[in-house]
């Protein structure tokens, strides 16, 4: 490494989808200024939807290149890895502004304009961490979507909640990010660089000096990131800033903010730590068992604690925290070594389009009963079928999938999961990960339970809003139609992805 | 002449045209509901009949063979030693066949979902909501007798579990949810079981190598066939001890094997039920509506005996062996225990419940006895177990309608004023205590005769059961059909043309297949010859 390669102005065409996005945010904040009081700010609604559009056909346009772009001395990196999730980001942040559209006020929301144009930097932010190439732009985009999220969350002014679970998030979000850096310093100590990709050919000549602390960067670093996906016992802030936040925004931290804390996690755990280790020093065993414990545990502690609750925001944050674990295990699994089982990426990326779609759809079809009845309670949801019949269909479905009931993409996700599990012979986490789902049973069919078997003599028809509906059922179709037909979509992410090209950045 | 069809698959999805016609049908039009579900039930019945004649009774094989590829997933191939094949993937297949074992349970199911379709002209509400999920439900049923993949069959085995959590739910008695999560909960865990070991499976005696034009490929396929030939060959990578193949990850040990088919035994046990896995079964009974008891009972225990010989002992024959007295063991419990806490039982519909237990007892010495007498008893039992639970809680469902209770200190004398019903009631009885001339007496009798050749003790203990079932069966039918009456019933009507019509149905079956058992016996016969002659060659050990 010589010198610092410059930014040249061709390379601002890599960063298209970016861009795009700032520009959006820039335009929406700059007309929500602007315009009279009392226009309508739907429309603002549908041109950051636009923005989110456009910037999503130039991530799909950078798919599958020859190779890897990279851009200032390897900090920020546009490969398929990256690329793949950010059309996961944009899809989620697209669906959640669809949703937004004309539904805000009800949620407590009074600058609705505001909420909209905010989810924009915070994409931006998981998208540079999805890119990342180095500990300093990893920790910017991840401040980025951190310092927007806690603002978001404190969003419904008059509410006591909204402020309570701003306030925690925040503190929380600073403590764990304290953590992180705390980590990255000692990884930079004993490398001297902060450059991910050059990190572990300086542990590996290293490993005896370094022996500890190699082991205290990676429980630091572990547990940062925990944190970010909301796995237990990293978890407890999530369900209370999740009450707090309106609907939009609560479905924001499960998916898009979750998605890019596992962005980070898988990119950095593995370009960093994995292949670094010998006999003496099992690294290698220790990160699979730290792992998969730390999976075993969200999956346990969430589906247990989802259990108890009648808030259906407190439930879908419990049920997230699970889902955290079950997307941990293939992550943990490539620690083992099975000579055959290399499939990891598929299915992690698999079953979090398939979480995405979910549990948008959840949050969604929460919004549609919250309108009706003012509330988040479970009880909400009783005699839905008889008010509105075709939601209640839906979330039939959504429910379904996340309980991993076939013919729905959350139960293809969980069996390509659980089946490189058990290629890797990782026994005693399949049998967790099988279990817990069983479990999760109970209370994902209470949900069921009160739509279908429970009245509410009060209650007329529901009306929903039509981009509300419209996300409704984009997500309950796209959980369908990955249930029967998975194919499709592992058969591209095979074919254009590779595991050292794309994911591990080593030099 | 039915080569060209696709009758299975026919079979199988007609039910679905029928929801789909069912929407169409606005909801207030219960008649034309009724009228259209019914309908729907007899197309795949019809289809069935013609199966049934049609089916080859000369040989063993699989019939009506249909294939095609469903899911295709490729996986990453940049392991070093992965490199060098054209490809590696997993593929599940879409692959339906009857063989003739599950011939007649596909009948079976034809007859006793529309008998079920039939008497559900009792329920009172949300009848287009019923009638679509009692056909969705149809059609898992066939699906896990003619699925050829293990992918397959899990999946319409599941998606039996949420239209029946449904039908137990919504439209059962009092404690009509607790049943239903009750339910949920038992066979979700059976479930997961079940789809453990078949990963397992899939991911070690699934993996073959395949040429195809000069270059290799490796794949996981989930095809029965595929894993059969695995399992059985000595020199497959399932059978390669890590020690001579660098690392094999494919390599089944014994005690794996043995864990396999413990695990099989377990998930479908919770199906059949086994002794200490029941008591779900028993709130099914007693709380959802007679209807969808009689499919429960008719069909869905059968699923866990199926599943149990078509995955249990055809899979592992010498596993089964070591298991086989553990089987017999379990078979012996589930009978005495059914019998004697039939017997104690003051409610007819936990009568009946127990009773099924007894009598699933019976299938597992068939089973365990791994002769083909004692298959061919277990396939017997199952068949008219069917037929007879169907025909006892299509009884249960008339006589509550007109009464409003099933316990049975408080029937009594219905002899008098619904003489019909109460003729029907005693041939039911008599068939379940396994009267000479009816089905019961038949299948039982095969079931002990094979027991009896291998663990003759363990049968006579079993074959007590049959005198405890001739006391709890009479028993309960006496106290409904004699003794004194309350007064206020004297005006009672016997039986309407519509719930006759079934019950008739279901006697003229259990009828035939008492006196004429060759109309079952001769698709099953090469059947099971075949399937012995393979696993005697393979149990050899």
């Amino acid at each position: 490494m010589d010198q610092l390669q410059r930014l040249q102005a061709g390379d601002l065409a890599h960063l298209a989808p970016e861009l795009t996005l700032v520009i959006s945010a820039i335009v929406l904040t700059i007309l929500d200024l602007v315009l009279p009081k009392r226009t309508d700010r739907n429309a603002l609604g549908w041109l950051s939807l636009a923005g989110i559009v456009i910037s999503a056909a130039f991530v799909a346009a950078q798919l599958n290149s020859d190779k890897p772009v990279q851009l200032l001395n390897q900090s920020y990196r546009i490969d398929d890895y990256a690329s793949l999730l950010k059309l996961v980001f944009l899809t989620g942040t697209g669906l959640i502004t669809l949703m937004s559209i004309g539904t805000l006020e009800k949620e407590g929301v009074r600058h609705g304009g505001e909420l909209i144009y905010l989810l924009l930097p915070a994409t931006l932010g998981a998208m540079m961490m999805a890119s990342s190439g180095d500990l300093i732009t990893l920790f910017v985009g991840l401040e980025l979507l951190s310092i927007t999220s806690y603002v978001m969350v404190g969003m419904r002014k008059s509410s006591v909640r909204s402020g309570e679970g701003a306030f925690k998030y925040a503190v929380l979000g600073g403590v764990s990010s304290a953590i992180l850096l705390y980590g990255m310093s000692f990884l930079y100590g004993m490398t001297g660089t902060t450059n991910i990709g050059q990190m572990s050919v300086v542990l590996m000549q290293n490993l005896e000096t370094y022996h500890a602390l190699i082991y205290v960067s990676f429980f630091l670093l572990f547990a940062g990131f925990a944190f970010k996906i909301a796995a237990a016992p990293f978890h407890t802030w999530a369900p209370d800033a999740y009450q707090g936040a309106p609907t939009p925004i609560a479905a924001f931290l499960a998916v898009v903010s979750k998605a890019a804390g596992f962005a980070i996690l898988f990119r950095v755990i593995y370009s960093v730590f994995f292949g670094v280790g010998d006999a003496r020093m099992p690294l290698h065993t220790d990160a699979f068992a730290a792992i998969a414990v730390l999976a075993a545990a969200a999956m346990i502690a969430g589906n247990a604690m989802a259990l108890r609750q009648k808030n259906m925001k407190r439930l879908l944050a419990y049920s997230g925290v699970a889902n955290a674990g079950y997307l941990l295990v293939p992550i943990a699994n490539q620690f083992m070594t099975s000579p055959v089982h290399f499939s990891i990426f598929s299915e992690f990326i698999f079953y979090l389009i398939a979480y995405l779609f979910m549990n948008i759809g959840a949050f969604a079809v929460l919004m549609i009963v919250n309108r009706a009845s003012g509330h988040d309670e479970l009880s909400g949801y009783a005699g839905l079928y008889y008010r509105a019949p075709w939601t209640a269909v839906a979330m039939s479905v959504i429910v379904l999938s996340l309980a991993g009931l076939p013919v729905t993409g959350g139960f293809f996700g969980k069996l390509f999961i659980l089946f490189g599990t058990l290629q890797a012979q990782t026994y005693w986490l399949a049998a967790i990960m099988i279990v817990t789902s069983v479990i999760s049973y109970y209370y994902y069919f209470a949900v069921i339970r009160q739509m279908f078997m429970r009245t509410n003599f009060e209650g007329s028809e529901i009306k929903t809003p039509v981009p509300l509906g419209v996300a409704v059922w984009i997500c309950t179709a796209a959980t369908v139609l990955l249930g029967l037909f998975p194919n499709a979509v592992v058969a591209y992410i095979n074919s254009i992805f590779s595991l050292a090209a794309d994911f591990m950045i080593r030099q | 002449m039915l080569a060209n069809l696709p009758i299975l698959s026919l079979i199988a999805f007609s039910p679905l045209l029928g929801v789909i016609l069912l929407l169409f049908i606005p909801k207030d039009q219960g008649r034309w509901i009724k009228a259209a579900a019914i309908a729907a039930t007899l197309v795949p019945l019809l289809l069935s009949v013609w199966l049934y004649t049609d089916f080859n009774n000369r040989t063993g094989d699989m019939q009506y063979v249909e294939q095609m590829p469903w899911i295709h997933i490729p996986l990453n191939q940049e392991a070093e030693g992965l490199r060098q094949f054209e490809s590696f993937f997993f593929q599940f297949n879409y692959s339906m066949a009857v063989d003739g074992i599950s011939l007649p349970l596909v009948f079976l199911t034809a007859l006793i979902t529309t008998m079920a379709a039939l008497a559900a002209v009792h329920v009172k509400k949300r009848w287009k909501t019923f009638y679509m999920l009692l056909l969705l439900l149809e059609t898992g049923m066939f699906g896990v007798f003619m699925a050829q993949d293990l992918f397959l069959f899990f999946v319409f085995f599941e998606i039996t579990l949420v239209p029946m959590f449904f039908l137990i739910g919504i439209w059962g008695y009092l404690d009509k949810e607790k049943a239903a999560n009750k339910f949920l909960i038992y066979n979700g865990l059976g479930s997961a079981v079940m789809l453990i070991a078949f990963l397992i499976l899939v991911s070690t005696a699934g993996f073959s190598t395949a040429q195809s034009g000069g270059q290799a490929s490796l794949f996981y396929s989930g095809d029965i066939k595929v894993i059969a030939h695995n399992l059985f060959s000595p020199d497959s990578y399932t059978n390669t001890k890590p020690s001579e193949f660098v690392q094999n990850p494919f390599y089944l040990s014994p005690g794996m094997k043995w864990a396999l088919f413990a695990m099989l035994l377990v998930a479908f046990g919770v199906k059949l039920p086994i002794f200490p896995f029941h008591t779900w079964m028993l709130k099914v009974h007693t709380e959802a509506h007679p209807s969808v008891v009689m499919i429960h009972s008719g069909i869905l225990l059968k699923m866990g005996a199926y599943g149990l010989i078509r995955f249990g002992v055809l899979l592992f024959p010498a596993e089964a062996k070591q298991w086989a007295f553990p089987l017999a063991v379990l078979g012996v419990v589930n009978i005495l225990y059914g019998a004697l806490l039939a017997f104690r039982q003051t409610e007819f519909k936990l009568v009946l419940a127990y009773s099924s237990i007894s009598h699933m007892g019976i299938v597992l010495l068939g089973i365990a006895a791994l002769n083909e007498a004692g298959m061919t008893g277990a396939v017997f039992q199952m068949v008219s177990h069917g037929l007879i639970s169907a025909l006892l809680f299509l009884l249960v469902g008339s006589l509550y309608e007109r009464t409003q209770t099933t316990m049975l200190d408080r029937l009594g004398g219905l002899a008098k004023t619904v003489p019909f019903m109460c003729g029907i009631l005693l041939v039911a009885g008599m068939a379940s205590l396994g009267l000479p001339g009816l089905s019961g007496f038949i299948s039982e009798f095969l079931a002990f005769a094979g027991l009896f050749g291998v663990m003759p003790a363990a049968a006579a203990v079993g074959a007590l059961g049959i005198i405890f079932a001739a006391v709890y069966v009479l028993r309960a039918v006496m106290k409904i059909s004699y003794g004194p009456m309350p007064e206020h019933w004297s005006g009672m009507r016997d039986a309407r043309f519509v719930e006759a019509a079934p019950m008739i149905t279901l006697v003229a079956f259990i009828l035939l297949l008492g006196v004429y058992p060759s109309v079952l016996g001769q698709p099953l016969q090469q059947t099971i010859d075949v399937l012995f002659q393979n696993i005697t060659t393979k149990m050899g050990g």
